[in-house]
């Protein structure tokens, strides 16, 4: 089976939770997690609607094989209309709290409407319940785990929760679950603090055992594990260094947003790499990282967990920041580092824990005070708006304005806006580095040139989760393709989206497809699933996903026009590396993308389309 | 030669394979609180620990069993819950000095490490080494071997 079959609705409004059985025709169509929970919000949310009104609703939905030892199978996500962005928004998390969402037998968890005061969801299997969370409100994720552990007087409930990030308002608030893991772009925490949700605390006993075929099952994800064992990047590159590995790579090939996408390479890019995290620091002997660590159920295990330095500027007599903690990872880093042009890894460190901590995502942060800094740095704004001196470079100034963020005061509330709205609101709208008023990620588009217009099209705004081209046109998975030109790369964009799309909706990570295909993973859902879940069947529910989200994006207000990139990047050569005198050819793909995709040339899916998906 | 799980916590990621494996050997469900091996997190140390029977040679749980349903397998030398016998009273559990064998309310009996009847599934799951089953014997051998390869016994070349 692999599902449950068992949904949980909750009425924030009318304070009411109640069990329904899973559509299994609608599970056979969009298999899971993303593509089903996005199939029950477009069916039941207006497109129109307000992010922040009672009327948006805010699903959290594990995979198929989300709580199954196929390898990384503890995902689950978020769906909802970002509050960012305004346009479908999945937030994908690891951790541990999706398997044991999976094992208290729950498929999915539809929220809806608005408490009057705050509350969370408590869930022991089939004991589900609205609680009173005025004690919580005003607490930070890390002071909400605690509290509800030790209340629960269960050190093996799991939680997921926001921190004053998604209870005030900042546009780009995170769900965090087991401290450092985080469903994180495109303000889904913001939606849940609209609701007065603080937290979900999960207890499951039941298990994930509704597997079809247990046997074949097992030899499916042992096959699989080994295939990411086997593999350079999952079985070597990944573990040893995270997905830092890439932090020197990707400034070699002259991608490396700097300073707001002025540069295409960081100078101190080598300090706050991976390479970096693994030195002993002169002021303690000591390194930066302790050890690797796995999310649940996973094979590969990334996830990097660091002591700062003590004796750092941002961290002195802070004693509850001296522990063992989640960071970096390469878009943390770039973001709160490269973008800015802080080339001070425990600078970084500090503000990735303030993110965890309190609940909000560091890449729109981080490049929302990137373009504070060059706002700063034009002299639009001035060191009284801001309360500091703002320069590129300047841990000083990143520390400050991470805590300045969380404390609701002053310049905090217009980083609270992120980077497009508060560029917008300076007059400099074109100084936002991003789409659909997200931020772009660490990859520059004019060093590669497919992701430019992997971002213009992706479903949640600027991502690179959603078609990650750097895989073929840097690492060479699964065939290498030339980062520099635009042939191609339509066609590339597509089948990397479509993928993701299947993958997302699995329960697994996307980090296996750095080892897996989709015929990797075929044989594991073939096995768990209810159904014949043939390659053939998974590409058409990829694609339709994608276009499922296109319509709502569509309807929702979005056209052609919001399928591109800020003018930098398309009038501003990069000025150094192997892209030099290059700008991102959005304007040539976008067209041949539409083609390939079967949209007319306003980005409208055909009646053939449309039909030939079963949409 | 007898065997005994071999755990190196600094090996440990915390993914809980072992104890999907284990849950699966066991009632042939995919349930990690059914599990009789457990991976503890701490998680401001930045420590994974997997930690489950050791299998004492004077098991304290067999000797306080008041109705002998705690057995050695011959062949593993694994300290074996026999079901039918078993009647819950739990005096095992308090008996344990590591709280490694545990009641189970479903069944009204107690649970615990069994070696899987010499081939346990966590070993044979964990996907970094950091569960083993190795020569009882010489459980100290992998890291007797990681020092020797520090004792530099060369002669140096003159300075």
């Amino acid at each position: 089976m692999g599902w449950t079959r068992k949904i949980l609705r909750v009425d924030l409004s009318n304070g009411t939770c109640k069990s329904e059985p899973l559509n299994m025709e609608w599970a056979q169509q969009y298999l899971g997690q993303r593509g089903l929970a996005t199939k029950y919000f477009v069916e039941e949310v207006d497109p129109k609607v307000d992010p922040l009104a009672p009327a948006n609703k805010m699903i959290m939905a594990t995979g198929p094989l989300t709580g199954t030892p196929a390898s990384t199978g503890g995902r689950y996500s978020v769906i909802t209309k970002g509050a960012l962005t305004g346009a479908i928004a999945c937030s994908n998390s690891g951790g541990y709290f999706g398997a044991e969402l999976k094992f208290a037998g729950w498929d999915m968890i539809i929220f809806e409407g608005k408490s009057a005061k705050p509350v969370y969801l408590s869930i022991e299997d089939d004991k589900v319940e609205l609680r009173d969370a005025a004690h919580l409100w005003g607490k930070t994720v890390w002071q909400t785990e605690e509290i509800i552990k030790k209340s629960h007087q269960d050190p093996q409930v799991r939680v997921c929760s926001i921190g004053r990030a998604g209870e005030n308002g900042v546009m780009y608030a995170c769900i965090v679950n087991d401290l450092h893991r985080a469903a994180g772009r495109s303000g889904v925490g913001t939606v849940m603090g609209s609701k007065n949700l603080k937290a979900v605390a999960v207890r499951g006993t039941k298990g994930a055992g509704a597997i079809k075929n247990p046997k074949a099952f097992m030899l499916a994800a042992a096959a699989a594990k080994k295939v990411l064992a086997d593999n350079a990047v999952t079985g070597q590159g990944l573990p040893t260094y995270g997905t830092q590995v890439l932090m020197n790579v990707i400034n070699e090939m002259g991608a490396l947003p700097t300073r707001n996408h002025r540069d295409v390479q960081f100078e101190d890019a080598r300090k706050i790499s991976a390479e970096a995290m693994h030195e002993k620091r002169p002021t303690d002997g000591k390194a930066h990282l302790v050890t690797n660590a796995a999310c649940f159920g996973c094979t590969i295990a990334c996830g990097r967990i660091s002591k700062i330095d003590e004796t750092h500027f941002s961290v002195v007599n802070k004693p509850q920041y001296w522990g063992a903690s989640g960071g970096l990872e390469y878009e943390a880093a770039w973001a709160l580092g490269a973008a800015n042009g802080v080339g001070d890894l425990e600078a970084l460190q500090y503000a990735n824990l303030i993110c965890n901590e309190d609940g909000f995502d560091p890449i729109t942060f981080g490049a929302t005070v990137a373009a504070a800094m060059e706002l700063y740095d034009l002299g639009i704004l001035t060191k009284e708006q801001i309360g500091l001196e703002a320069p590129f470079g300047s841990a000083q100034a990143l520390v400050a304005l991470a805590e300045m963020l969380i404390s609701g005061e002053g310049f905090g509330k217009d980083l609270a806006l992120g980077s497009a709205r508060m560029c917008a609101k300076y007059g400099r709208p074109e100084l936002s580095m991003g789409v659909k008023k997200q931020e772009f990620p660490a990859y520059d588009s004019r060093g590669i040139q497919g992701m430019g217009l992997a971002y213009a099209t992706s479903n949640r705004g600027a991502c690179h989760l959603r078609g990650y081209t750097v895989a073929s046109e840097v690492l060479g998975i699964p065939v290498k393709t030339d980062p520099l030109v635009t042939e191609g790369k339509a066609d590339l964009v597509k089948a990397f989206q479509d993928a993701t799309s299947v993958f997302d909706s699995a329960g697994v990570c996307v980090f296996t497809t750095f080892a897996w295909t989709l015929a990797d993973l075929q044989p594991q859902l073939d096995a768990a699933c209810d159904g014949d879940w043939t390659m053939e069947k998974l590409a058409l529910v990829g694609e339709r996903i994608w276009n499922m989200e296109r319509l709502f994006n569509n309807a929702a207000g979005f056209t052609a026009k919001d399928d591109d990139l800020p003018p930098r990047l398309k009038t501003e050569p990069a000025k150094t590396g192997p892209a030099k005198g290059l700008v991102n050819g959005i304007d040539k793909m976008r067209p041949e993308y539409y083609k390939v995709r079967g949209w007319n040339p306003e980005g409208v899916p055909s009646k053939e389309t449309l039909s030939r998906l079963g949409l | 030669m007898q065997k005994s799980l071999h755990i190196d916590p600094n090996k440990c990621t915390g993914c809980l394979q072992c104890e999907m494996a284990c849950s699966f050997e066991n009632y042939g469900v995919f349930n990690i609180a059914k599990s009789r091996i457990k991976v503890f997190n701490f998680e401001h140390e930045g420590r994974m620990v997997p930690y489950t029977c050791t299998q004492c040679a004077e098991a304290w749980c067999m000797t306080a069993c008041p109705v002998d349903a705690i057995r050695i397998d011959a062949a593993t030398g694994a300290k074996i819950v026999h079901e039918d016998v078993c009647v819950g009273c739990k005096v095992c559990t308090i008996a344990c000095p590591f709280g490694t064998i545990n009641y189970v309310a479903d069944s009204g009996k107690v649970q615990k490490c069994d070696l899987c009847g010499g081939d346990p599934a966590c070993a044979t799951a964990c996907p970094t080494g950091a569960i083993t089953y190795v020569d009882a014997d010489w459980a100290g051998l992998e890291k007797m071997r990681l020092w020797a390869g520090k004792t530099d016994t060369q002669p140096r070349a003159s300075a």
